[in-house]
């Protein structure tokens, strides 16, 4: 079958972009999307033109890399999958397909499709891991978990970071992404030490990142390739008020601030 | 002359032993060495990170955006680990048993004993740092048994365990960001390693964003950059995933170890179009359930549900009674061959065999089948668009893991001095075969409990010199690396380096791959040189090097493989016997199964370097067994 | 490109944020304040404030289809509630003070976070489409500003009497013959159904969002809490537009 596409293209960071069309043709309903994409860069490898530029690794939805939007869905929309898994069946012949990436002042785009996404790393440098140095961790059945808090821990780390939340919020919110690595942690025992600090550090930092407010729409969830839910999000803002309010002697420091 | 420096004395205690012999870093001294960390998958972010823990300033390198993206995330099955939770009679010693016999008695038996002691640990470590492994009710760790064993000692986390085992590491990794201890440098690709004096004392990079070529020095390196199965261009790895560290490290003087134990996973999903950019693995664990079968007749088209009972062929129940589908990786996907080379292969391309849940519906029901599988189910289906519960999955092996790589001893270290390897890049622990959920473990054994003892061992024993990157030997390999890239950006030909990196893999698939001949070796020699002459004619990279420029990523890492592929081929036909994943035809018994050749093939293949266009020399580090009976397996 | 992206930097970066969090010293609620997560905290705190007022509203609105007497008793008791212990009025004011302090705080933090978003996303899409969300969630911001049009509106008009009036016509205290005479006027009448079709518009989405902000909206009970909230919603706009209604259907005089 054969696919128009309408696929944004910027050199750099500092260059401005625009949409160029393109038409490939041979696609067949077997091929996955991002193959679909590949022969359209031996296209244009073959005419001397730039590839299109595009993050991808895995191709099978755990690594996160891919992402970008399909006439105006992250991932495409399709439930539960990302770029990669996506299939050319689900298209038509002499379908136009628009392709446009990830957009927010958090994620500047690099080229073409790809965005830099490192905020997200800095909000988990800002207190998403648990303190655990090598060689002191107890014998690991000492540690107890309830099977529904593992389940919890479970479908909140599932996330695999690949930004789709906040390309698809209409406030550009890093809220999803940032409970679910909260809800991950702040569920299981070993979480427990570090909860509130944890909690008050990654909400600062989500915040220093010039992410957006969520107003719970939901579109995070609809587009989630791992299906997270937004349920997470208020069990984000519950550990805020806990961490803030809970009686404590000493003050609580929050990484980039004073005192609170 | 390859001194593994492997402890004297009884077995168990070998690894307390060399910790007590290794000498120590005052810490207050410790922030004064740089250690360079390449890679930041299990291996590599568990070492970034344990070693920033202890003081050292960590440089890690990643060509990915974040660390979180390396392919350790995705192993599915889990995690094997010594615990003996089920009381089923498992053991430290049963562990180092299983995984020499599965690697077919291949592999170094202290580093196997050594890897089943610390799988105890590494269960440990990543519980505290909050690895949701599976839980029972009562709140312990859940385990299930994986891979043909007889114990229960796999650990998981759904099906996605790497991944979370992954997110542990970088978690750790990204806490000593924040500490300072280690610094970060992502989209950064290394193009090659520097020797000063002899000793591995930095590295080049380039950086994928802006395209500059940057030096790093430091006192010590260590390459955890996976392995390198995208030499068949189709495997299960990551498209990014590929050989230019260890390549290039091995071009500079570390020797490359038994590259053609190259493994194939029987269970992904079969090839259904000529453009297929990867594979897809499914689960091991379906074959507990699943029938495997072909047409008694050659080319039967018939629908699977149209094929009569008796037209059916069963091969793996009626070549092997009693392991019947659960034979090992090897066997299940050599047989799987053989069956479509006698044209009985199923699907459109006749490269597929039939995984068949019918009689487990049957006998289950379809709601607990549906309950183990349906996430396989609902995989499979979104990428071929056909129903599992009604018509026979097509699963054809494909490639999945190189247990070849660069050789190490004992202590992780190259046969450049200062030049530490782990994970997968490594070739230690799995022989000719690797178990299944053995992976996970080697990556996080070498990096959080091998390479941060060792690699301190070895700053404090050997006092590297002061050095920055002004030495000449950085200027030297910065100039060479330019060349380069501006040879690939220049040669202007017509073809991309993913067209050409297709056709290599395809040629090895088909002459190095499930089955090797002298023959076909021989011919895959030939065709491989030829085709890398071709590449350099003929490659057209479109862009500059200044930018990022994904095909000129592409390009290199293609033509690194076509080295490699090379050497591949000339250890497969060096080794006349046929072992683990290892098949010479030449070298088989009677009735078809792999015939090992102990009395002349019981050495691990160190391959050396000896420049352009010269044949690689080959030397043999001996393996001993003391403690493992060598039996010639059979699944009978 | 920026250097940032190449090289991780260590957490501590002097933003805005940061820098605002700081300057507010030892105090928790300003702390939360400081926080997006926390000015949404205060908007569903707020929220819920008013909502309890706008039902209370309604319901002694509904005290007109009793007959004057009824509502004018009404409105006496509003001010002579809590006598002697407190002066005419008094209560009344409490309440009053309460929800401007609502009303503003829920202002200040929609216009600050509304600024937050749209500085968040400087290029915007193509196109961008929606799965999952209402009318209502993406007239929150626009519904939220002809709320505050109308509150301002209706003050004047019922509460001091200063606008839609003939001189003469609105007399304190006569709630009844009030709204008679003010919804009389229909272009006031449309106005006031129009802002009640906006309140039922922001209860819709604003009632299951509080829920949701504050962390009682769950994976399981997310559809009986949105169902509840929209039952909330139009039983509020029911009962309030009814008057108008009632009005210029001559029913009450």
């Amino acid at each position: 079958m054969d696919i128009k596409l309408k696929i944004w293209r910027q050199s750099n960071t500092a260059s401005p972009g625009q949409f160029k069309d393109y038409q490939v043709t041979g696609i067949t309903p077997d091929m996955s999307f991002l193959e679909m994409l590949d022969v359209l860069n031996e296209d244009l490898t073959a005419r001397g033109e730039a590839p299109v530029a595009f993050e991808h690794d895995c191709r099978e939805g755990i690594c996160g890399s891919c992402g970008f939007l399909v006439n105006g869905l992250a991932h495409g929309g399709r439930h539960g999958t990302t770029v990669c898994q996506l299939s050319m069946r689900f298209f038509k012949d002499g379908d136009s397909l628009a392709l446009e990436p990830w957009r927010a002042k958090a994620f500047p785009v690099l080229r073409d499709l790809i965005v830099d996404r490192s905020a997200f790393d800095r909000i988990i440098q800002a207190g998403g891991f648990i303190s655990a140095n090598t060689g002191s961790a107890p014998e690991a059945n000492s540690i107890l978990v309830p099977k529904a808090s593992a389940e919890t821990a479970f479908d909140a780390a599932a996330c695999i970071g690949c930004g789709a939340c906040v390309a698809a919020c209409p406030n550009a919110s890093a809220m999803l992404f940032t409970a679910a690595k909260l809800t991950h942690l702040n569920s299981l025992p070993q979480g427990q030490p570090q909860r509130d600090q944890r909690t008050l550090n990654m909400v600062a930092a989500m915040s220093r990142e010039l992410f957006g407010s969520c107003t719970n729409h939901g579109e995070c969830e609809a587009v989630c390739p791992k299906q997270i839910p937004i349920e997470f999000i208020g069990n984000m803002n519950r550990d805020l008020v806990r961490a803030t309010f809970r009686r404590r002697r000493e003050a609580i420091v929050v990484a980039g601030t004073q005192r609170a | 002359m390859l001194d593994a420096r492997i402890p004297s004395g009884p077995i168990e205690q070998a690894w307390d032993k060399c910790k007590f012999e290794m000498k120590l870093v005052n810490p207050a001294n410790r922030r004064k060495y740089t250690v360079i960390v390449v890679g930041s998958g299990l291996a590599g972010a568990a070492a970034a990170a344990s070693l920033g823990q202890q003081g050292y300033r960590v440089e890690c390198f990643s060509f990915h955006d974040t660390p979180r993206r390396a392919h350790s995330i995705a192993a599915q099955g889990g995690i094997n680990a010594a615990k003996n939770y089920r009381n089923d009679g498992d053991s430290v010693m049963r562990l180092f048993y299983d995984t020499v016999k599965g690697g077919d008695f291949r592999s170094r038996e202290a580093n196997v004993y050594r890897l089943a002691q610390l799988s105890v640990n590494i269960i440990d470590q990543c519980v505290a740092q909050g690895v949701p492994f599976a839980r029972e009710y009562g709140g312990l760790l859940d385990t299930r048994s994986f891979g043909g064993v007889q114990v229960s000692r796999t650990f998981y986390a759904r099906g996605q365990t790497g991944q979370q085992l992954l997110l542990g590491a970088y978690q750790a990794l990204e806490e000593q960001i924040s500490a300072g201890t280690v610094r970060m440098h992502p989209r950064s690709e290394m193009l090659d390693l520097v020797l000063v004096d002899g000793k591995a004392r930095g590295i080049v990079t380039r950086n994928l964003v802006t395209g500059a070529i940057d030096c790093h020095a430091g006192d010590v390196v260590v390459l955890a950059t996976g392995g390198y199965s995208n030499v068949f261009y189709l495997s299960t790895n990551a498209k990014a995933s590929n050989c230019t560290a260890i390549w290039r490290a091995h071009r500079r003087g570390a020797l490359f170890a038994n590259p053609c134990f190259t493994q194939i996973h029987p269970t992904c999903i079969p090839l259904t179009s000529e453009h297929q950019s990867k594979l897809t693995l499914m689960s091991e664990s379906l074959r507990n359930d699943g029938r495997v079968w072909v047409p008694k007749q050659k080319g039967d088209k018939r629908q699977p549900n149209d094929i009569p009972e008796q037209e059916r062929d069963y091969y793996l129940e009626r070549r092997y009674p009693s392991f019947g589908n659960l034979v090992p990786r090897d066997v299940a996907s050599r047989n799987a061959k053989e069956v479509c080379d006698e044209g009985r292969g199923v699907g459109p391309s006749g490269q597929g065999v039939y995984l068949d849940f019918r009689d487990a519906i049957q006998r289950l029901g379809i709601d607990q089948v549906r309950e183990k599988y349906g996430n396989l189910f609902d995989m499979y289906e979104e990428i071929t668009g056909e129903n599992a519960y009604r018509v026979p999955m097509r699963i054809y092996p494909a490639l999945h893991y190189t247990m070849g790589g660069l050789w190490v001893d004992y202590r992780l270290m190259s046969t450049i001095e200062g030049l530490f390897v782990g994970g997968e890049a490594n070739f230690s622990d799995h022989g000719a075969n690797r178990l299944g959920a053995s992976a996970l473990m080697q990556g996080l054994a070498d990096g959080y409990f091998v390479l941060p003892y060792t690699v301190p061992d070895y700053l404090a024993s050997s006092t590297p010199s002061k050095l920055d990157t002004s030495h000449p030997a950085f200027k030297q390999a910065r100039e060479e690396i330019a060349g380069r890239i501006t040879n690939l950006l220049t040669i202007n030909g017509k073809r991309s380096a993913a067209s050409f990196h297709r056709q290599l893999g395809r040629l090895l698939w088909d002459n190095c791959g499930m089955a090797r001949s002298e023959a076909s070796l021989n011919h895959a020699l030939e065709e491989v040189r030829k085709l890398r002459w071709e590449f350099w004619q003929d490659l057209r990279v479109v862009g500059t090097g200044e930018e990022l420029n994904q095909s000129l990523e592409v390009a290199g890492r293609v033509a690194d493989f076509f080295e490699l592929a090379e050497l591949i081929c000339i250890d497969a036909l060096g080794r006349t016997e046929s072992c683990g994943c290892h098949f010479r035809i030449e070298s088989q018994t009677p009735d078809g199964e792999a015939k090992r050749d102990d009395e002349h093939f019981s050495y691990c293949a160190a391959w050396e370097w000896a420049g352009d266009g010269q044949p690689p020399i080959l030397h043999k580090e001996p393996l001993a067994f003391e403690h493992v009976h060598l039996t010639q397996r059979s699944y009978k | 490109m920026a250097a940032s992206s190449v090289v991780s930097e260590p957490v501590v970066k002097a933003g805005e944020a940061a820098g605002s969090a700081a300057a507010f010293g030892t105090n928790r609620l300003l702390l939360l304040w400081s926080t997006v997560i926390g000015k949404k905290i205060v908007m569903a705190v707020t929220g819920v404030i008013m909502v309890a007022f706008v039902i209370a509203h309604m319901l002694g609105n509904l005290k007109i289809f009793a007959g004057p007497k009824e509502i004018n008793t009404y409105s006496r008791f509003l001010r002579e509630v809590g006598m002697p212990e407190l002066g005419y009025g008094d209560a009344l004011w409490i309440v009053r003070l309460v929800l401007i302090t609502a009303v503003t705080l829920h202002i200040i933090a929609a216009v600050t976070l509304t600024r937050v978003s749209w500085q968040a996303r400087p290029i915007g899409y193509r196109e961008r489409k929606d799965l999952e969300t209402s009318f209502a969630a993406r007239w929150m911001r626009w519904g939220g500003v002809i709320l505050a049009v109308f509150i301002v509106f209706h003050i004047l008009h019922f509460t001091l009497g200063m606008v839609g009036f003939q001189p003469g016509q609105f007399r304190e205290l006569h709630v009844y013959s009030n709204v008679v005479a003010g919804f009389s006027v229909w272009p006031v009448s449309a106005f006031y159904i129009l802002a009640m079709l906006a309140l039922f518009s922001h209860l819709d989405h604003g009632i299951w969002s509080m829920l949701q902000t504050l962390g009682w909206s769950t994976a399981r009970n997310q559809a009986t809490l949105r169902l509840a909230s929209r039952l909330i919603a139009g039983v509020v706009f029911a009962g309030f537009v009814s008057v108008p209604v009632a009005v210029l259907a001559g029913w009450i005089q």
